[in-house]
């Protein structure tokens, strides 16, 4: 099976062949074909991974670290890269919700985009082009053709943020998308080749994760910390992190399906997994690991603040991403690389599940975004109604469900590294979570309808394909934390104990060098007892709790009251309302700079100097032509005199010049 | 007792193409005397089945490496490749001809492909001299076959004017070359070529010498004139306007070809070591033959004249490979060589597709939308140009890449500086043509479009696919063009 591997990525390519190239002609003779093409090809990637999964369990824990070299890639002098995926513990997990998500939102959307006529086979090209990236990213056995996954998984957010770029204002979403990516990608690529110099030093020329890693002590520790920095500043930008969250949300603009495969569940998760894939390094940098948990938190209360106060359902749910994925980073700065990727895997299963269903309900609603002109849909769309709840339970952490253990993880893993002040601005989120997520039920679901008389005549529950995907992935939000049920709770957190490997730290270890520095950290930590640890467990479902109480006073029994205290507490209401103004505050002292600095280097430099330069000499050029073909007067006589005249100039030159 | 006269060995397996080359040569004239055939091209597919033939039996002598009949023929990888250069340009001339005599049927006759051929053997002997004498004789048996050639539109006021030209000019020059060449004799009491670097190397003070430095200069004169250097170029608009345009094509290519032969032959072997800056008129040379060709060619309305003057830019950058020296160098000139046989005869060959009874069609307005309403032409045409601009991934590029990296690691930085600035100016009028053919609508009275017979789809087709082959899988070639320098025994 591990000789199949490349089949993995593959299939997808073979769809975007298909579908790209033929799309056209396959959409207008039979519809049909090109999902078909579509979904069987992630389909059959899924299937291989679950093939490919379970033969890496037949491995003992110690040989889980499986490389298959496709071919030679790039080679330069002593540099060398292959095309060459990695088969362990982690590339494994991420592949394969990867694989799994993804299929069964190709399947849902065979039901969301039927109405997009014409441009179907486009979207299911660019749908499986970003499997094809996206697997390239998480299989990659080196940084390379991991960047190369990371760039395409990009790109193909592009183009879907803009899909319906007949708007101008999806154009520039997916634009701001982008360029944003692009900020973060430049970091991450000098933080690149400076790993790859600095090792160079030592005689290492190559990429490979675990040639690095492995080599990564020989490094100076500035050199480590900068690397990682640099490599951070690209997670936040593909991550959606502080400082370059801000495009998430407008990246709302894409077809619902797609917020939820690359905007939820796997896009944005790149990040977490880089970080935890390249733990040997950021183990060896506290500083960077420092950073990553504070920026992890304060990402997770701005955006949970932002969410408290926003309309757009998909808004609600971009900013609730935002706030996770700070969780996320908030457990791998604190050490827990397992948690995070814990809490990737639960959070792609119920975020993808709350999108579609947002998805669902749009779809019923004619496309209506804003929960103010919703309410009631409890009835007339039961499925998608108890799908969102439990989605809505499992992520505000409701005990029992998926997200319940893995955001408990974080927080227990957080607090018992000392960090009390992350810790509890951890616990307070949780409790903006449980008040935002159920404010979007109540407002959804409950009380009476508000839509339009015309639009409420057409609510329908959706279609089977769009349905089954929902039931299947509320399945998985219900059940999917018992992977990792904490030894406190009588389970033994088997995802990390898979994990442990990759971490460098447990005893399956297969990369060295990271030992001594887990060691270090592990005696640095203090171990609160187990009391502590239940205890901590219940203060958080009481602020759960708390949130929902809230929730529920707010906008189904008292509803009057938000508007009285958005007006008693105009100022905060206001700031948040408007995202703290940080779209605007970037404009300020970034965008609209660099725009006067481009229009004058426009402008004043390449308009006025050097095209005037360029045309200048081209005129010269025309001129001089135009003078020249003048001596061409088409006598023999002059030809004669002029190749005569050339003789005897050469024959003066050299006779009286050059030998004297 | 009187001496004996001893019979210099003959090895005729050593000219065995040329030999095949003028039988079929003889046998068209013949063929087309007593008119044994009666088809449209019969004589045509008579010359190439000839030629290709002779082309095969190149191959046989490769990997030689000796002389023959007394040092007059050397025969070693430099001949061998540029006789493969020849009679590649010889077989694209012939599949264009094929077409353009639907509107010149003068042109089908047996004394035109004749001609053709004895002006190709001339050149193959060029470039396989191993005797000025031989050289001399080679060059002559080209140009005056080309001479006729110039002027074969009979009827044309502009082809006879054009002949007589040539004719005057060459003869001038000529007298030039042979004066050249009697005082390196006169220098070095030698006319073989090997016999003559043996010379120079062991009596290094003759290079300093005004007999062998007039020499010198003379000889260049009278090739300089062949390949068109400025300041002796002044013929070549007026001579590749009025020729035929396949003749045109022939010339550029060919004449070019074996007269840098014969430059690599003398200036780059024998002279590699004169101690004086001498490098220095031919750098000069190489710039202005470059700028002259170039910035002419910007401001010509006829595409058939503006190519002439991207020929003597051409010649520019085969000349800073001269300048270069040295065997990466030769390498460099060989490949270019190579390449732009290909795509200067596809070019023209393009030119020759487009025409009336007896009228050639050349100017850019006349090209204007052809591009949209014939696209296999546009795209040939397209191809063509973008490799005479030296862009990737055609051969022009690999091409201008091989010889002016040479001239950097040989220390010519400005020159290959001025040589890309050229490129750059160049690239100005090649698209013009592409900008024409696609973006421009077409003029108001039609142009005449033959349907494009199998022999000129061949044609252009082999000369599109050899610039893609050259310029993307290079290495073959490349690998072959260094096996292939000159380096006397």
């Amino acid at each position: 099976m591990f000789d199949l591997v490349w089949l993995i990525p593959t299939l997808p390519a073979l769809g975007v062949l298909l579908n790209g190239l033929l799309g056209r002609k396959i959409e207008a003779a039979n519809k049909s074909l090109v999902h078909w093409i579509a979904c069987s090809a992630v389909g059959l990637s899924f299937f291989l991974t679950c093939l490919t999964f379970l033969e890496l369990l037949q491995l003992p824990a110690e040989l889980r670290l499986v490389e298959f070299t496709w071919f030679n890639w790039i080679s330069a002098g002593e540099f060398q890269s292959y095309w060459a995926y990695q088969i362990d513990p982690l590339s494994m997990v991420m592949c394969l919700f990867v694989t799994g998500v993804g299929f069964l939102i190709h399947i849902y959307s065979i039901g969301y985009m039927g109405h997009a006529e014409g441009r179907y086979y486009r979207y299911f090209t660019y749908l499986n082009l970003f499997m094809f990236s996206m697997i390239n990213l998480v299989l990659a056995n080196n940084f390379l053709l991991m960047f190369l996954g990371w760039e395409g998984v990009g790109f193909c957010s592009y183009l879907l943020i803009g899909f319906w770029f007949g708007n101008i204002d999806n154009a520039r979403a997916g634009k701001k998308a982008f360029i944003t990516n692009r900020i973060g990608d430049f970091a991450f690529l000098v933080g690149l080749f400076l790993l790859i110099t600095h090792l160079g030093k030592h005689g290492v020329w190559s990429v490979n994760f675990t040639e690095v890693f492995s080599h990564a002590s020989a490094l100076p520790p500035g050199i480590v910390t900068a690397v990682c920095l640099l490599f951070f500043i690209g997670c936040t930008a593909k991550s959606a992190q502080i400082p370059l969250y801000i495009w998430l949300p407008d990246a709302m603009a894409g077809p619902t399906p797609v917020s939820a495969l690359i905007h939820a569940a796997t896009m944005v998760t790149s990040g977490i997994y880089f970080v935890t894939r390249s733990n040997i390094l950021y183990q060896m940098s506290p500083l960077a690991l420092q950073v990553i948990a504070v920026v992890g938190a304060l990402t997770a209360l701005l955006a949970a603040s932002i969410a408290l106060t926003q309309n757009d359902i998909k808004r609600v749910l971009a900013y609730s991403t935002v706030s996770q994925l700070g969780y996320m980073f908030l457990g791998l700065g604190v050490g827990a690389f397992s948690a995070g990727i814990f809490h990737v895997v639960t959070h792609s299963f119920f975020k993808a599940l709350l999108f579609l269903c947002a998805g669902s309900v749009m779809h019923g609603l004619a496309n209506e975004q804003d929960m103010r002109f919703m309410g009631g849909m409890r009835k007339k769309m039961p499925v998608t109604y108890l799908t969102m709840l439990i989605g809505t339970l499992a992520i505000v952490g409701f005990p029992g469900l998926a997200g319940f253990f893995s955001k408990d993880e974080i927080l227990w893993k957080t607090f018992a590294s000392g960090h009390v002040l992350l810790w509890m601005i951890g616990v307070f989120t949780a409790g903006l979570t449980a008040f935002y997520m159920f404010r979007l039920i109540f407002m959804t679901f409950f009380n009476e309808c508000r839509a339009s008389r015309e639009v409420q005549a057409k609510i329908h529950e959706s279609p089977r394909t769009m349905t089954v995907p929902l039931i299947v992935l509320a399945a998985l939000s219900a059940i999917g934390g018992y992977i990792g049920v904490p030894h406190a709770l009588g389970g033994s957190n088997r995802i990390e104990h898979f994990l442990e490997p990759v971490m460098g730290t447990g005893p399956g270890k297969l990369i060295a060098g990271g030992e001594h520095l887990a060691q270090e950290a592990a005696h640095g930590a203090y171990h609160p007892s187990l009391a502590v640890e239940y205890l901590l467990m219940l203060l958080s479902v009481a602020i759960v709790l708390i949130g929902i109480g809230l929730a529920y006073t707010l906008y189904v029994k008292e509803r009057e009251r938000p508007v009285q205290l958005a007006e008693r507490f105009s100022g905060l209401y206001r700031l948040m309302f408007n995202k703290w103004y940080v779209d605007e505050l970037y404009g300020l002292i970034a965008v609209r700079p660099l725009h006067r600095a481009s229009l004058f280097l426009w402008k004043g430099i390449d308009v006025l100097i050097i095209d005037g330069v360029v045309n200048g000499l081209a005129r010269i050029f025309g001129w001089s032509g135009t003078w020249l073909r003048t001596v061409q007067t088409g006598y023999v006589q002059a030809y004669a005199v002029s190749l005569l005249l050339g003789v005897a100039g050469l024959m003066l030159y050299t006779l009286f010049v050059l030998v004297p | 007792m009187s001496p004996e006269f001893i019979l210099p060995a003959v090895n005729f397996q050593c000219i065995l193409p040329q030999i095949l080359l003028s039988l079929t040569a003889l046998l068209v004239l013949l063929v087309d005397v007593f008119g044994l055939v009666k088809k449209a091209n019969a004589l045509a597919l008579i010359t190439l089945a000839g030629v290709v033939f002779a082309t095969l039996t190149l191959f046989s002598g490769t990997g030689l490496q000796e002389t023959a009949f007394s040092g007059m023929i050397l025969v070693d990888g430099f001949s061998f490749f540029l006789n493969l250069t020849i009679c590649l340009i010889l077989i694209l001339t012939i599949l264009v001809s094929m077409n353009y005599q639907q509107f010149f049927p003068g042109i089908n006759s047996g004394e035109y492909y004749s001609l053709l051929i004895f002006a190709a053997v001339g050149m193959s002997f060029m470039a396989a001299a191993g005797n000025l004498i031989l050289l001399f004789v080679a060059l002559e048996l080209m140009s005056v076959s080309i001479y006729v050639l110039v002027g074969f539109h009979k009827d044309n006021l502009r082809s006879i004017e054009a002949a007589l030209k040539y004719f005057l000019m060459g003869a001038f020059a000529t007298s030039f070359l042979l004066l050249g060449f009697a005082f390196l004799y006169g220098a070095t009491g030698t006319m073989d070529l090997l016999t003559m670097t043996e010379f120079i190397r062991s009596n290094p003070e003759v290079l300093s010498s005004g007999l062998f430095l007039s020499g010198v200069l003379l000889t260049l004169t009278g090739l300089g004139f062949k390949i068109s250097m400025v300041p002796f170029h002044m013929w070549t608009p007026d001579v590749y306007e009025g020729a035929p345009t396949v003749i045109t094509g022939f010339m550029a290519t060919g004449v070019k070809a074996a007269a840098f032969a014969a430059l690599v032959r003398i200036f780059m072997v024998p002279l590699g070591s004169l101690p004086i800056d001498w490098s220095m008129l031919l750098w000069v040379a190489a710039v202005l033959t470059m700028t002259v060709g170039n910035i002419i060619a910007l401001v010509q309305d006829s595409i058939k004249r503006m190519l002439a003057y991207s020929g003597i830019a051409h010649a520019g950058y085969l000349l800073i490979g001269v300048v270069a020296g040295g065997e990466l160098a030769q390498a460099g000139i060989l490949y270019y060589l190579l390449v732009y046989a290909f795509m200067n005869i596809g070019a023209f060959g393009v030119l020759a597709l487009l025409g009336k009874k007896e009228t050639e069609y050349n100017t850019l307005q006349e090209f204007s939308g052809l591009g949209l309403k014939y696209p296999v032409l546009g795209l040939a045409m397209a191809v063509f140009m973008f490799s005479l601009a030296g862009i990737p991934p055609t051969g022009g590029f690999m091409g201008k890449l091989y010889i002016f990296s040479a001239a950097i690691k040989s220390g010519y930085v400005w020159l290959v500086v001025l040589g890309a600035l050229n490129s750059v100016i160049s690239i100005y009028y090649y698209l013009r043509v592409i900008v024409v053919m696609y973006f421009q609508e077409s003029g108001a009275e039609d142009v005449a479009f033959p349907a494009p017979s199998p022999a000129i789809t061949l044609g252009l087709g082999l000369a599109a696919a050899g610039i893609m082959i050259l310029g993307v899988f290079p290495s073959y070639f490349w690998v072959l063009a260094q096996n292939s320098v000159f380096v006397p025994m």
